[in-house]
């Protein structure tokens, strides 16, 4: 990556309370374009909330957030911020996949229209070619044979997996993945991966906050260690992941490795 | 069951003795039902007839429940008519219920402390007093508001006037009566249906990129429908019945045209019977109804949906029939092979 292209996420000394309690506590870090960073640490370390930070879907209450260049959430004007309607935030948020661990596919819809809806309603695609669309990606993660399925009649892994097409159909230009196989069975968590790993080595921007120490060592390009709201320890994951420097990093991969 | 050598062991079943004497027990009720409803009753007169100069005379029956006068009001023009009317008011009245009650119950969830609130002081007015009483009221609104008009609040600047007792004549003071009613019951329903979708669909649908109207659109209302269904078509079968307090403020519905009917021939319990079925027999088609629209709203929340009666009766019948039917394993076991 050369340095003078604006990275894909930046953050500086984010803060986030909720009602008294501090979650991310000046938190640092810097996403370049085609890159995949993983977010590892224990839980309630505030990994999801600064992933959820990024999209807008919590609000940052201090610090600077830069998602390609722009504020999230404002807009620096006259040396002011403004904060940005929820129609500009809705923009924004389209250009960013979001992937939960809980799936959340929309239950009353087929899978084909799970993966058509956001294309149809909010890019203003055709019908027709949103689900050309759809047909391939759901085909890209091994799931073309059930689009007219409904996500309940679904395992664990391929509800992910129609979840990754979903967010893939809106085009983005950075992907999020909130624990993406930590409510899945054992055995269904490789097919997950592999999809992933596929998307990472096809160039996508990914941040992905997971407990999966051996895709963090294998995918990542640079791996963050939270630890109550802060970020205690980063950089290349062999180096990170194998020889930590920090105390708590060394007792928190003891307990998960 | 097989035993160890092979041989089947033979199940005897449980005997239910308390099953066949609740079952005995339904039977003779049922029975005498049934014969009170289609029994005769003598009139305490006689008819006599001369037949080849042989004079006959035999006590005049009647039925009990005069089904010959029901029969003959049953399709009747007047009764038709108010049945017309008691359709078409449940109808607009449960529009108008479910059109505010969504509306009441999206405000109720507002984080807009204003709308909220208005939205609960709606629904604690609404449900605090009688139905009976709203109707009498909006029925005699024209006495404390002569004209309504439209224009700048608080000025004497109208852009239009109408006359309050034209706009509430009986069937309008009706239909606002009930559905402003309704509106504050929906509202508890929609509330309810909104409340169970999951929060995860809602961050799910702005991580896309839709709007908060779209997301209420498109993924919260679909999903609520599952919840608000049901209870919804108990309202429309309960309102059914609460448009029969609409007679009371000269709404000639179907209870108010046997009210007319039976003032004239004093035929009070053979009409009142004539409005009762017409009731049962809409319920049931409602009931129908209800049944199908749930089936179409449960998509996806359940893995096999649920089956239709008609399909239910198929599948009895085909376990039935299997029961005695005589099986033939050698020949089935060739047909495999």
């Amino acid at each position: 990556m050369s340095v003078d292209v604006v990275p894909m996420v930046e953050a500086r000394a984010v803060c986030k309370h909720y009602s008294g309690i501090e979650v991310l506590k000046g938190v640092d870090l810097t996403v370049n374009r085609g890159e995949v960073t993983c977010l590892i640490g224990p839980s309630g370390s505030g990994k999801s909330t600064l992933l959820r930070c990024i999209n807008h879907l919590e609000k940052h209450d201090a610090g600077e957030l830069l998602v390609d260049g722009q504020l999230v959430g404002y807009e620096a004007r006259d040396g002011k911020l403004y904060e940005r309607s929820d129609k500009q935030i809705c923009v924004e948020r389209s250009r960013i996949g979001m992937v939960f661990q809980r799936f959340n596919l929309f239950q009353h819809l087929t899978v084909l229209d799970n993966v058509t809806i956001g294309q149809v309603k909010v890019k203003n695609v055709a019908p027709d070619a949103a689900a050309t669309r759809a047909r391939e990606l759901l085909a890209r993660v091994g799931l073309d044979a059930k689009e007219k399925n409904y996500p309940s009649q679904l395992s664990g892994g391929q509800q992910q997996r129609v979840a990754i097409a979903r967010a893939l159909a809106m085009e983005p230009k950075l992907m999020l993945f909130d624990e993406p196989t930590s409510a899945l069975d054992p055995e269904l968590v490789g097919e997950v991966l592999d999809v992933m790993k596929d998307l990472a080595r096809s160039g996508m921007t990914m941040i992905v906050v997971t407990h999966e120490m051996g895709f963090a060592r294998e995918v990542a390009d640079t791996v963050y260690f939270l630890d109550r709201g802060i970020i205690e320890e980063s950089g290349d994951p062999r180096q990170v992941l194998t020889a930590p420097s920090s105390e708590r990093l060394k007792s928190f991969l003891s307990k998960v490795l | 069951m097989t035993s160890d050598g092979g041989d089947a062991v033979k199940v005897v079943p449980v005997r239910h003795v308390g099953r066949w004497i609740a079952g005995a027990v339904m039977i003779v009720v049922v029975a005498m039902l049934v014969h009170t409803l289609f029994s005769k009753v003598s009139t305490g007169q006689t008819s006599c007839h001369t037949v080849n100069g042989l004079r006959t005379c035999h006590p005049v029956t009647n039925w009990r429940f005069s089904w010959n006068i029901v029969f003959h009001y049953f399709t009747s023009s007047e009764i038709l008519h108010g049945l017309l009317l008691t359709i078409e008011l449940t109808i607009l009245a449960m529009v108008m219920g479910i059109v505010l009650g969504i509306t009441i119950a999206v405000m109720r969830l507002s984080p807009n402390r204003l709308l909220s609130s208005t939205a609960w002081s709606y629904t604690w007015f609404f449900r605090g007093t009688p139905v009976y009483v709203q109707l009498l009221f909006w029925f005699n609104i024209s006495a404390i508001y002569q004209s309504l008009s439209i224009g700048i609040p608080f000025t004497h600047v109208a852009f239009l006037h109408i006359n309050a007792v034209s706009l509430f004549n009986p069937f309008r003071a009706a239909l606002i009566g009930l559905g402003l009613n309704e509106g504050a019951y929906m509202s508890e329903i929609a509330r309810s249906g909104l409340i169970a979708v999951d929060e995860g669909q809602i961050e799910a649908a702005s991580s896309l990129g839709m709007t908060r109207g779209q997301t209420l659109r498109l993924v919260v209302l679909p999903q609520a429908m599952r919840v608000i269904i049901p209870p919804t078509g108990n309202e429309v079968i309960s309102m059914l019945k609460t448009t029969s307090l609409a007679s009371a403020i000269s709404v000639v519905e179907v209870l108010g045209a046997a009210q007319n009917i039976y003032a004239a021939n004093y035929e009070v319990m053979p009409l009142l019977i004539t409005a009762s079925v017409w009731y049962l027999i809409i319920t049931t088609v409602l009931s129908i109804g209800q049944f199908y629209l749930e089936r179409h709203f449960a998509r996806g929340a359940q893995r096999t949906p649920p089956p239709t009666p008609i399909a239910r009766l198929r599948q009895d019948a085909r376990g039935i029939l299997a029961k005695f039917r005589t099986p033939r394993p050698a020949m089935t076991r060739e047909a495999s092979a």
